[in-house]
């Protein structure tokens, strides 16, 4: 294909550079006037960013893992995303030092006078706990950096020797990413309450990422062929996979949650359901209600008919629907340990949201600006461009 | 013996496949259709066709090809709406059969929770809409959108048909458009590249009125494979796979049941004692037990007389004394000539009892009556003490009581 790379408009950069900035401010200022509330949010928006950074490699992976050729034309949008995980790196160094403030089993007057902790201390030690934090940033690591090296190597090379590497590599991805991710979920979030036992909880946080690497993917890929940034021969119909996708793991998600919920509920037993209860407590109640319109039901009517899933302007509404509801979503998750009778959002949540938001424009665009943003030397990129709906 | 036979059924099934190719064909013109060699001329002429305003065409290509409705002209498919109807038709029914079983028809409490809550319900209401979407949009497209089965198209057993499904693809304009006419047809497939143009005439059956899902032969093949079916899968599943348990996982578990022997206890049964000096609720010893019945006399009854606890009386009543005193009392029970015959209830012995003597002797027996301390709750028994009476007093009316009645 004859690809002409163009620089990104000024105004990406500038709208990117602007909303970090404001984010960071507001971040410092909330650091100095409640740490405690800002260690919260620092989390909140830290796994905001794992979502997506890493969630976004996921998508590389599987795409090269499954052979799908529709997302090839796109995947470059899901590399840059994933250039977030260096950035994770540094991001996660503050949060080491808030573990007393966010964590109460890293107390030691905690674990001496609570047996149900003591049990579970093996793992749940401050120790193994960095460990294991360390580990996987080891593999998120290397397998970020083996895949953008494959990719942006067959730009020039065109040889499908990448590809057929790439293939083995995200066959051991899936595998590493599933562990990883419930790993994270369970230790930065479902630790937050370590008296509560829940098996749906790695996979429910898993859902989440792919719901919102699928939407930013969705909202990049549109916004960029709008105007011209890929190829003239990718029309509206290719962007059917991306709602498609959206709506799939929307549906998954509500699956999922819902099958958390209903074990709960059935089995009522003390230790399952005093979670649930502190989301049922004072304004959460309604905040809890909110999250299944706001996540599932509103999103689903929307998605449905086929006709939605190729109309550019919805389906990037729809992804900035979809960023919103998974922070609704983390909110929901991490915040009821802080904010125990009712949930607060203030100007300091609002600048971590900020910062996130103009982190991830910045990471792209900065990847953007150097990298080829089509995959021009990928051998099943020519089938990507041919994609026919029906 | 087995090769023959095997040759025979050939070319039986060969007779009968070609048997429609004998069919009539009628003079009435169905259709023209033109055969092509490649994908791509086939997806220019669809093209072509549509451009030319066709409305009553049709293509036939041997896999399914994209790119096609768009060549077609064809607008997207509205069997969305019919599925998104019948989902939620589905799921109203399924939420209206939970609720109406659960807290109508049957109810019963599980776990203490109410008898109708909607976690439990909503995977029933999931499958019943994915149940009917499914099913909605399957019989939807074959039937509604592509007029399915057509077991009569002129087109079925026509050389034509022969080529598109196996290596050439095929378009058909059919006479009845507005726009046909049979040299503009020709040469519009001509400059599109087919190498072969047929024409399709009507079957003399086509024409007839008879529809075709009537046809006896139809008919008959439907209802032999049914009762075929039915046949094959009685044989399978009761005599075949009758000593076959598929899953047992849950019925074979390691574990003692009540009821069975066990070595692991001396006694060696599997199910244990209640400890010494358990008492069941409603069920607190009696005191004059052996005692006789004149000093229980001054026994009263504690429960006050109500309806409901008439009604409780009367079923206890029903099932623990019926079969010997009858439904009445009046001593012709069930049991009659078996077991020796009880003193009517309305006799003046019993008249006269205090409901104290009463208590007294379905808690300890009397005569052959065994005891019913073990099957009859102490509330129980006192329920069935009213009934008794109410039983008596419906034989001994006063005019007051008649009177009152009316």
């Amino acid at each position: 294909m004859d690809y002409k790379k163009k620089p990104l408009p000024p105004v990406v950069g500038k709208a990117g550079f602007g909303l970090l900035g404001i984010g960071l401010v507001l971040m410092i200022l909330a650091f100095a006037v409640n740490t405690q509330r800002a260690f919260f949010d620092y989390l909140w928006m830290y796994m905001f960013l794992v979502s997506i950074g890493v969630g976004s490699l996921a998508l590389v992976a599987l795409e090269y893992l499954v052979g799908a050729t529709w997302s090839t034309p796109f995947r470059r949008i899901s590399e840059f995303l994933a250039s977030i995980i260096p950035v994770l790196a540094i991001l996660v160094i503050p949060l080491f030092f808030g573990m007393h403030d966010l964590f109460h089993w890293t107390h030691p007057e905690t674990l001496q006078n609570d047996p149900l902790l003591q049990s579970k201390a093996s793992y749940l030690n401050v120790n193994f706990f960095i460990v294991r934090v360390a580990i996987i940033f080891v593999i998120w690591l290397a397998f970020y950096f083996l895949f953008i090296r494959n990719s942006q190597k067959q730009d020039v090379t065109k040889d499908p020797a990448l590809t057929r590497q790439s293939i083995k590599l995200s066959a051991i991805f899936a595998i590493l990413f599933i562990v990883t991710i419930s790993v994270t979920a369970i230790d930065w979030m479902m630790s937050l309450e370590y008296h509560w036992y829940s098996t749906m909880f790695g996979v429910y946080y898993f859902a989440g990422t792919l719901y919102v690497s699928f939407a930013v993917a969705a909202f990049f890929a549109v916004k960029l062929n709008e105007n011209g940034y890929l190829s003239e021969r990718l029309s509206n119909n290719h962007y059917y996979s991306f709602g498609a996708f959206m709506f799939a793991f929307n549906i998954f998600w509500a699956y999922i949650a819902f099958s958390q919920y209903m074990l709960i509920w059935y089995a009522d037993i003390p230790e399952e359901t005093f979670w649930i209860i502190m989301r049922m407590k004072g304004s959460w109640a309604y905040f809890s209600i909110g999250l299944v319109f706001v996540h599932f039901i509103i999103p689903f009517l929307i998605l449905l008919p086929r006709s939605s899933k190729v109309r550019p302007g919805l389906l990037t509404k729809m992804a900035v629907w979809f960023v919103l509801a998974h922070f609704y979503d983390l909110y929901w998750l991490i915040m009821p340990t802080y904010f125990k009778d009712g949930f607060v959002f203030g100007w300091s949540e609002l600048g971590f949201m900020m910062f996130a938001i103009g982190l991830i424009i910045t990471v792209f665009r900065i990847r953007a600006a150097k990298t080829n943003l089509v995959p021009v030397g990928d051998p099943k990129l020519e089938s990507g461009l041919n994609f026919h709906l029906n | 013996m087995v090769s023959i036979m095997i040759k025979k059924l050939i070319n039986f099934v060969k007779e009968y496949d070609s048997k429609d190719d004998r069919e009539p064909r009628s003079k009435k013109l169905f259709g023209l259709a033109a055969l092509y060699n490649t994908p791509n001329e086939i997806i220019t002429a669809a093209a072509d066709v549509a451009g030319k305003g066709y409305e009553k065409f049709d293509v036939y290509t041997p896999y399914p090809m994209h790119g096609m409705d768009d060549a077609m002209g064809m607008k997207s498919s509205k069997v969305g709406y019919v599925s998104f109807a019948l989902g939620l038709t589905g799921m109203c029914l399924a939420l209206l059969m939970i609720w109406w079983m659960s807290s109508v028809n049957y109810q019963n409490i599980i776990g203490g929770k109410p008898f109708f809550s909607l976690p439990p319900a909503i995977p029933i209401t999931f499958e019943g809409t994915v149940l009917l979407t499914g099913i909605a949009t399957v019989f939807g497209m074959l039937i509604l959108f592509n007029q399915l089965p057509k077991i009569n198209s002129p087109l079925n057993d026509t050389d034509f048909m022969k080529r598109v499904s196996s290596d050439k693809f095929g378009v058909v304009i059919k006479a009845d458009d507005e726009k046909f006419s049979d040299s503009e047809v020709r040469k519009l497939f001509l400059s599109g590249g087919a190498f072969e143009i047929q024409e399709i005439y009507y079957r003399e059956t086509n024409l007839g009125i008879k529809t075709p899902i009537f046809d006896g032969k139809f008919i008959s093949i439907i209802f032999a494979t049914a009762i075929l079916t039915a046949i094959i899968t009685y044989i399978t599943l009761n005599i075949v796979l009758y000593d076959v348990v598929p899953f047992d996982w849950m019925w074979k578990q390691a574990k003692i049941n009540s009821q069975s022997k066990s070595d692991f206890f001396p006694n060696k049964a599997g199910m244990r004692e209640p400890v010494n000096g358990t008492v069941a609720r409603g069920f607190l010893p009696y005191e004059y037990k052996g005692m006789p019945d004149s000093s229980v006399k001054l026994l009263s009854n504690p429960l006050a007389v109500s309806r409901k606890v008439l009604e409780r009386g009367q079923e206890r009543f029903n099932i623990y004394c019926s079969p010997c005193h009858g439904y009445f009392g009046e001593g012709d029970g069930r049991m009659k000539d078996q077991f020796p015959k009880p003193p009517s209830l309305h006799n003046q012995k019993v008249l006269n009892w205090s409901d104290g003597n009463i208590y007294h002797v379905i808690t300890n027996g009397q005569n052959v009556m065994p005891s019913y301390a073990e099957q009859v709750s102490v509330d129980d028994r006192w329920a069935i003490i009213h009934y008794i009476r109410t039983l008596q007093r419906s034989k001994n009316a006063s005019d007051e009581d008649l009177t009152k009645a009316k």
